[in-house]
């Protein structure tokens, strides 16, 4: 009879499920369990007592001797692992539908404070004394009023030397009224040269920022009113070649590794010789455009090996002590990096301009 | 011939036109055209490379200029016949033969000097010419004036684009011929060179040749300078006398009698066109010349005007007046050198002649000056004069005595050449103080300098293609600058000769090895880069503005009292001629404009200097910080505050900024002329003034312009800061914290409205277990007496030693509120 019942219901229902069978189906079956009533079916339908799982259960008894114990031993832990796996479900419809509808709406601007910046000439100032300050110099800084004895006479310029006419200076009435005094409007950083060498004695590496002037109209790229960054290294046994070497590091930390660097005559009465420093064009890598109006190049900064006079004004021995001095505009190379078409933007105080560095 | 009779002498002591000084680059120009460079050297690559090796060796090229490329059908033309235009006095129709097959054109032309029989510059329709009034090249059309057809055009240098002359048109040589295109008569290409002025030796076309053979290893072509002396022995021509050689360094002369006075040959024209030099005579286009070859200027007197033929050299007389050439009567300062003769002066000295001396129609004897003055005074005497010329461009540079004979030389034997006549033997020369100078450069020298071991014969080489005079010494080289070079005087301007011309790129990279430095502290800068920093991060924008102000604004600002401003004798804008002595002016004013054109609120700073002078010496510049708010307090957003930013985001500014700084402030209320009366605090610390928070007044706002109120702001003296705090930078100490915990008790209370939050911070803050203060609400108005406010203050009470109890706490309370209802009339808010 038993065999009896077993055939008829073998001939309704195919060959019963195997174990691993019964662990797909009602995995695959719980996934889509998404309400506490289907959630109950499922455990009805899996885990009750019509259940495959509950058949196979009460059919090891009828098995042979040898496949009962493994049978029984895979059955008891897939009833286990479906008993744990319908815990977690249930765990989960309780607290999903609660937490979705306090969502956040994640595109709305995070709350922050007003931000606030550096301005582009400081920022610039910065990266430069930085770079330098890695090669040992120190930062000095000297007065934007000064006499014409720093700004010029120091600096191997004396009073109608036809070189005066490269710096257009502004000059300061005599505060009696009684026509022009002696003070001027710093036209370069240069003088604190002449300051720092008298206050101390070599080895000198300094870096010097600061505001200048100049009297002159101003367009897209002249200014009356700039900051420049002068450089001076005087002791013993210091060469043009190391001038190049520093400058040329320089160079590649503030342009990139990849710049190529050259070096011109140029003229500057407080050195001697005289250099100027340039960079292959980086918009165009040297081939020619309009940045560097078709050379290839852009000039960086005047530099040279301290005049002979300027050491002895101040007293040095140009027979011991040699150095190099250098000057450079740092709107200019601010303008470069940037990309900054109007030097103008800078003292304007234009927080469309400023807010941008 | 016609057209070129000089009816008025112009020399290289008087042309004013044409400065080559381009006041961008502050560098002088000059043009060299490669024709005039090829007469002293050969040039044989691309000009480009030519170009490059002059740019790197220090003769800037600024540009190569293609001459004439562009003009189309311009050619020589022959003036047939001139007749008057039947409908306007000033024009007249021109016939020109232009060697066409169709015949001549008529032509209408308004140039006073056109004449029959003249060889002109024609351009026929089509041409590109220069439009001399508003610059900028266009195509010549057919066009009708007053009535008449213009069959084309009789030009000037300037429609040519050649120089700047547009008095009159271009006439030129007789013999040139008719038809030749233009572009082969006139074109070139020409270097446009930008130079150092320590070189007035390539302000002449030979100093550029000079440039060329160094860089490129080719000779020079000296230009001859040998002439027959037939005439005279010069000394029994004339005199010269030099009675002030610390002016005039040396005086070369030569006279040349019977020349023939009139035009120019043709390539003396168009030479001299190439500098935008117009042709004047024979002998005075010759001057000129040289002056553009060498770079000395010259001077010709009419020998017969010069009395007793005696010339001599001294400062003015007092009161004495001389005519110039430009017919100017001229008082002459102290110091001005003029050239006399024993009974007037006739000149002044390497500026311009006198119009007593000057070579006209009828002159047929010439004393020809070279002559060097000293550099600085002809650079003072032009200044006061405002004379800027081509002569005194190269003589302020201070030129070399050795100059001046050459140039004589060269330019006699041209005047020979153009204007006949004979010339004296042997010429005057009156030379105090011989300028013999050698410069010797160790080895030693130029390997410190350079640091780079040149070999002797790259040295000697070097040198020698410059037609430097060198020669070898024991461990160095003796050398003899070369008369046209003034730049050469010191080992260490010989170095540069060397490396410049070997190429800096040959000079290694080496970097540097020596000591570094001792570090000294920069307290002043360190504070100043701190500020900086803790303001950007509290949310203020830094600004850097132009240090010069108008007294009027300064005034309505404030600031510094009892320091007058120091003023500028040439300021940028006349509006803004002081220094200023506040930078309050300056941020506000950045205030003001971007109130009209930023979208959002402001929140600027700004650190400079204050430029106070106290009467002696130079001005104090003391460092001071002004941080100005206006507008929204945030930017626009959901969860944004609302409302403008007001003293208290100004004071919040203040109070952030110490803090990052170490240090605390107390705020106590002030008054000051830029703040509302009542919304002006002074900043204390240490119990020293350091500066100022307020809003500013309704008459500030008007001052700069300002429509939005209200304008809160700061002012620290970044001094006074340091002084009031020892060393802000210093490392802060730690200090132990309490392991017990707190407890947090709010007290609402009611006041009088006039009690100030902080008396009651300061009552609370005395009892020994309270520990942070927050005043969390302040109100008044319902609910609220008339005339009292109440204050929310959160208390948290901790203590070093255990857990506090309630009951511990409750007593603090109590008797905290005891105090506060004593002292300041506090109650409990019911």
């Amino acid at each position: 009879m038993a065999s009896g019942t077993e055939s008829s219901e073998a001939a309704t229902a195919g060959p019963p499920p195997s174990v691993e069978e019964i662990r797909t189906t009602a995995l695959a079956a719980l996934v889509d369990a998404d309400s506490e009533v289907v959630l109950d079916q499922w455990r009805v339908a899996y885990l009750g007592r019509k259940s495959d799982l509950t058949n196979v259960l009460r059919s090891i008894s009828s098995l042979p001797a040898e496949d009962r114990k493994t049978v029984g031993a895979s059955a008891n832990q897939l009833r286990g692992a479906l008993e744990e796996a319908l815990a977690e479900k249930a765990q989960e419809l309780k607290a999903g539908p609660s937490e979705i509808a306090d969502a956040l709406d994640v595109t709305l601007p995070g709350r922050r404070r007003r931000s606030g910046g550096l301005h582009p000439t400081t920022q610039t100032i910065r990266e430069i004394t930085d770079a330098f300050g890695a090669m040992g110099f120190q930062i000095a800084e000297g007065p934007e009023i000064e006499w014409e004895r720093y700004n010029f006479d120091a600096l191997n310029i004396p009073a109608d030397h036809p070189a005066r006419d490269q710096w257009d200076t502004f000059w300061l009435d005599s505060p009696d009224g009684k026509g022009r005094s002696d003070m001027l409007l710093r036209t370069h950083t240069s003088p604190m040269q002449a300051r720092l060498m008298e206050q101390t004695d070599p080895p000198i590496r300094v870096v010097i920022p600061g505001r200048c002037f100049r009297y002159e109209a101003t367009d897209a790229t002249h200014e009356w009113h700039f900051f420049q960054v002068e450089g001076l290294a005087v002791d013993r046994g210091i060469t043009f070649a190391d001038m190049k070497g520093t400058l040329f590091e320089f160079a590649r930390r503030i342009f990139g590794p990849e710049r190529k660097v050259r070096f011109r005559v140029d003229f500057f009465p407080f050195v001697e010789p005289g250099a100027e420093m340039a960079i292959d064009c980086f918009k165009c890598n040297g081939q020619g455009c309009s940045m560097c109006k078709g050379t290839g190049w852009i000039e960086i900064m005047g530099a040279g090996m301290v005049h002979p006079a300027v050491l002895r004004n101040v007293g040095y021995d140009p027979e011991v002590y040699t150095g190099f001095a250098f000057g450079m505009g740092v709107e200019r190379i601010a303008m470069l990096r940037h990309g900054i078409d109007d030097v103008r933007q800078f003292a304007s105080g234009d927080l469309r301009f400023l807010s941008q560095f | 011939m016609s057209g070129s009779s000089p009816q008025a002498t112009f020399d290289s002591y008087r042309n004013f036109d044409l400065l080559h000084f381009d006041h961008q680059s502050q560098k002088v120009r000059m043009k060299a055209p490669i024709s005039w460079l090829k007469e002293y050297v050969d040039i044989t690559e691309p000009l480009q490379e030519v170009a490059h090796r002059l740019t790197m060796a220090g003769t800037e090229v600024g540009s190569i200029d293609q001459v004439g490329a562009e003009w189309g059908p311009v050619v020589v033309g022959h003036v047939q016949a001139v007749n008057p235009h039947p409908d306007a006095d000033r024009l007249q129709l021109v016939t020109v033969d232009f060697g066409g097959p169709e015949g001549p054109a008529e032509v209408v032309c308004g140039a006073p000097n056109v004449a029959e029989g003249q060889n002109i510059v024609y351009a026929g329709i089509g041409a590109m010419l220069t439009d001399p009034y508003k610059g900028g090249v266009s195509k010549l059309k057919r066009s009708k004036i007053r009535g008449v057809v213009s069959n084309g055009m009789v030009c000037s240098g300037k429609e040519l684009g050649i120089s700047d002359e547009h008095e009159g048109i271009l006439v030129l040589p007789e013999d040139a011929t008719v038809g030749t295109p233009m572009v082969d008569y006139l074109g070139d290409a020409i270097f446009d060179l930008e130079l150092t002025p320590n070189r007035p030796d390539c302000l002449g076309v030979l100093g550029v040749a000079r440039e060329v053979a160094a860089t490129s290893g080719k000779a020079i072509r000296e230009p001859d300078i040998t002439y027959p002396e037939e005439g005279p022995p010069v000394d029994s021509l004339a005199t010269i006398r030099i009675d002030d050689p610390d002016l005039c360094l040396r005086y070369t002369a030569t006279v040349l009698q019977n020349l023939k006075l009139g035009p120019s040959p043709e390539w003396l024209v168009k030479r001299l066109a190439t500098q935008g030099q117009a042709s004047i005579s024979n002998v005075v286009d010759v001057t000129n010349y040289v002056m553009f070859e060498y770079g000395q200027p010259l001077h010709a007197f009419d020998l017969d005007a010069v009395e007793n033929h005696a010339i001599v050299v001294r400062r003015s007389f007092e009161g004495e007046y001389l005519t110039t050439l430009d017919d100017v009567d001229r008082e002459l300062e102290p110091d001005t050198l003029v050239i006399a003769d024993p009974v007037k002066s006739i000149g002044l000295a390497g500026l311009m002649g006198g119009a007593n001396s000057e070579i006209s129609g009828s002159t047929v004897n010439v004393l020809l000056e070279s002559a060097t003055f000293k550099g600085s005074n002809n650079r003072i005497t032009a200044g006061r004069l405002d004379m800027k010329t081509e002569a005194t461009l190269r003589f302020e540079k201070g030129l070399r005595p050795g100059l001046s004979e050459v140039a004589l030389r060269r330019a006699t034997k041209l005047i020979l050449e153009v204007a006949g006549g004979t010339a004296a033997k042997g010429i005057l020369d009156a030379y105090p103080v011989k300028d013999d100078a050698i410069v010797t450069l160790t080895d030693e020298k130029l390997l410190k300098v350079m640091g780079v071991e040149y070999p002797q014969e790259q040295v000697i080489a070097t040198l020698e293609s410059l037609s430097i005079d060198v020669t070898r010494v024991a461990s160095g080289y003796e050398v003899r600058p070369p008369y046209w070079r003034p730049d050469i005087a010191i080992p260490e301007d010989l170095c540069e000769e060397i490396g410049r011309i070997v190429g800096y790129d040959d000079v290694p990279v080496t970097t540097l090895s020596g000591r570094v430095p001792t570090w000294e502290p920069s307290p002043d800068r360190d504070l100043r880069e701190k500020v900086r920093a803790s303001l950007a991060s509290h949310g203020l924008q830094e600004i850097i503005s132009y240090p010069t102000e108008s007294d009027s604004v300064m005034e309505a600002v404030g600031g510094p009292k009892g320091f007058s401003p120091l003023r500028l004798e040439n300021p940028m804008s006349q509006d803004q001629p002081f220094m200023r002595t506040t930078i309050r002016a300056s941020a506000f004013g950045a205030v003001a404009r971007n109130v009209r054109t930023w979208r959002g609120g402001i929140a600027l700073f700004e650190i400079g200097a204050a430029y106070l002078h106290s009467g002696e010496g130079l001005p104090e510049e003391r460092q001071m910080v002004v941080g100005a708010f206006n507008g929204p307090r945030d930017v626009d957003s959901w969860v944004a505050e609302s409302g403008d930013a007001d003293f208290y985001d100004a004071k919040g500014a203040v109070e952030g900024m110490l803090e990052d700084l170490g240090l605390q402030a107390v705020f106590e209320i002030a008054e000051d002329s830029a703040f509302e009366p009542g919304r002006c605090a002074a900043i204390v610390v240490n119990g020293k003034q350091v500066g100022v928070v307020g809003e500013a007044t309704r008459a500030v706002l008007e001052a700069i312009d300002c429509d939005r109120a209200p304008l809160a702001a700061f002012e620290i003296d970044l001094a006074a800061l340091v002084e009031a705090s020892g060393d802000p930078g210093a490392p802060r100490p730690y200090q132990l914290f309490t392991r017990y915990p707190s407890s947090v008790r709010d007290l609402a209370l009611v006041v009088d409205a006039g009690i100030s939050a902080g008396a009651i911070q300061a009552i609370i803050a005395k009892n020994r277990l309270s520990r942070q203060i927050d005043i969390v609400d302040v109100y008044s108005g319902k609910g609220v007496p008339e005339g009292k406010k109440s204050l929310a203050v959160r208390v948290h009470y901790q203590s070093d030693t255990k857990t506090l109890t309630a009951k511990e706490i409750e007593k603090a309370e109590a008797t905290i509120l005891k105090i506060l209802r004593q002292e300041l009339g506090a109650e409990l808010r019911s």
